[in-house]
């Protein structure tokens, strides 16, 4: 029987050394959907993407990817789990000692048999699919910051993943590529069938293509809705953050002792 | 004063202590994971290709002056004693013991640690190998393994073909140039030189000192912070912990295989 979530976080708290970064996180993603995960940089978006690609463990709380829980598994349960899993890295992650078709071909040659014949086919195909199939020769230093994110997407969907993960999909994109970057998002996840998690700063491009929103902030949801939903809230947090205010519950100071304290400008004060 | 003082060294030493337990298991995982690095022995010939073949014009250079300057050294010494005829045994034995595996694995440790630790600390740096095990796929038997066997393998070719040079290097300047008899360089060196005592002695000393070095370095690389400044830092402990490592470890190899021989 197909769940008909894929992901489920229940509960999820977790800590780098003694700094709480999440502190009980609720979170599901249906399949076929396009999940955007909001918040300020550092609110621990990317934490709650390496939770559910099993790269890190949550101190409490339990992740399950397609009914599987994550921490019940051994490696190798772990490994054929991922193997459902794409992940598209903020800068791409591509290695660099290798060609983008060989980039795209790695884990059809790491995880199967096939002839080279058919790894070239499926190889183009993906290629062609992020419109880069001219691109199959170069090398990652050859490409633009946009191209290298459409390339790890080619490899992150080689494998014909359930899932595809992407971290900070949008970030130093030009309104071009930021466009066909979302297009491509909504478009993938609907013809190939995929669920996609978005850890996004970027609103109004996120806003465009996603089904479902949730807002993370200090370690918790705040908020969550459809994109309808968020354009239209009142909550104090999301409007500041959908309109880009200076001022509202998220401040522009680093917290920090009083200034007049630390101009010594107090003089009798202790 | 003295409390903070203490405090900041136990904190020092457990650190240290924690790094060598981490170093001890990163070991381990790499032989444990060393499956790949044969059974697709592609991978690790690639790596020998960077680690091993590009080192070997600064292994043959050094080697040939290495050999020349004992040359050079030898029979100004041995001739005091009328015994230059001998001079093929010196460079003979001084590479094959101590020169050859020494010079070659601080070379080695140089050019290809350096290298290795480089590498690996921005693969890091550059989430490839996160990527790398979110594909399912496990770094430490992909990419840390076959560097690891690389090195090892090429270690002793390297000090083999180091010492090769050097004894041509001393021939050149002892019997072309100074004129020591042709006959009695080879022949002395042939008798004198044991294969078990000398030449293997010197192997195993080679392939302890590969496994340091690219221990070393793949640790430094594997466990460098992911900035510029983590990577160039790691780079630069390669180099220096492992050249201790390889004179440290030369002196204990050599009180045990040369301890008591005539």
């Amino acid at each position: 029987m197909q769940h008909d979530n894929l992901v489920e976080i229940e509960d999820v708290a977790f800590d780098y050394g003694a700094r709480p970064v999440l502190k009980g996180i609720n979170l599901t993603a249906k399949r076929g959907q396009v999940i955007a995960i909001m918040g300020s940089s550092g609110c621990g978006k990317t934490t709650l993407l390496r939770l559910i690609g099993g790269q890190i463990k949550p101190r409490q709380g339990t992740v399950r990817v397609a009914g599987e829980s994550l921490g019940e598994l051994n490696q190798a349960g772990l490994y054929r789990l991922r193997r459902k899993m794409g992940m598209l890295f903020q800068f791409g992650a591509l290695f660099t000692d290798m060609t983008v078709f060989d980039n795209v071909a790695f884990q059809l040659r790491e995880h199967s048999d096939l002839p080279e014949d058919a790894i070239r086919d499926m190889v183009l195909m993906k290629l062609h699919a992020v419109g880069l199939r001219g691109a199959a020769h170069l090398m990652p230093s050859e490409l633009s910051g946009g191209m290298a994110r459409r390339v790890a997407l080619a490899r992150a969907i080689a494998l014909d993943p359930q899932l595809v993960m992407y971290d900070e999909p949008f970030a130093g994109l030009d309104p071009i590529s930021l466009g066909i970057t979302g297009n491509l998002i909504r478009r993938l996840t609907d013809t190939l069938g995929l669920t996609s998690i978005l850890v996004t700063h970027d609103v109004h491009e996120s806003l465009k293509i996603v089904d479902y929103v949730y807002f993370v902030s200090d370690g918790v949801i705040v908020a969550e809705g459809t994109a309808d939903d968020i354009k239209a809230s009142d909550l104090p947090y999301v409007h500041q953050f959908v309109h880009g205010e200076a001022e509202g519950p998220v401040t522009f100071h680093y917290p920090a002792a009083p200034y007049v304290e630390d101009l010594r400008l107090g003089g009798q004060s202790a | 004063m003295l409390k903070q003082a203490i405090e900041r060294l136990g904190n020092r030493t457990l650190q240290g202590v924690g790094r060598i337990g981490f170093a001890i298991r990163f070991f381990v995982a790499i032989l444990l994971h060393s499956g790949t690095a044969f059974r697709r022995f592609g991978l690790t010939i690639r790596e020998m290709y960077f680690s091993g073949v590009q080192s070997l014009i600064i292994i043959l250079v050094s080697g040939l002056f290495v050999g020349m300057v004992l040359g050079l050294q030898g029979y100004e010494t041995l001739q005091t004693y009328g015994s230059e005829d001998a001079l093929g045994i010196l460079v003979a034995m001084s590479l094959v013991r101590e020169l050859g595996p020494v010079v070659a694995a601080l070379l080695f440790a140089s050019r290809a640690g350096s290298a290795i630790t480089a590498e690996i600390g921005l693969m890091k740096a550059t989430e490839q190998l996160s990527a790398m095990e979110m594909m399912a796929v496990d770094p430490i038997a992909r990419v840390v393994a076959p560097r690891f066997w690389a090195g090892v393998i090429s270690m002793p070719l390297l000090a083999a073909l180091f010492s090769a040079m050097g004894i041509f290097g001393g021939y050149l300047v002892g019997v072309q140039l100074i004129g020591v008899d042709e006959g009695s360089f080879w022949s002395q060196m042939q008798s004198a030189v044991d294969f078990e005592q000398d030449i293997l002695n010197g192997v195993i000393k080679s392939v302890v000192f590969g496994i340091a070095i690219t221990t070393i370095a793949l640790f430094e690389g594997y466990d460098a912070p992911p900035t510029a400044e983590g990577v160039s830092g790691a780079t630069t402990r390669t180099v220096v912990t492992s050249s201790l490592a390889v004179l440290a470890l030369d002196f204990v190899l050599t009180a045990f295989m040369f301890r008591g021989l005539s």
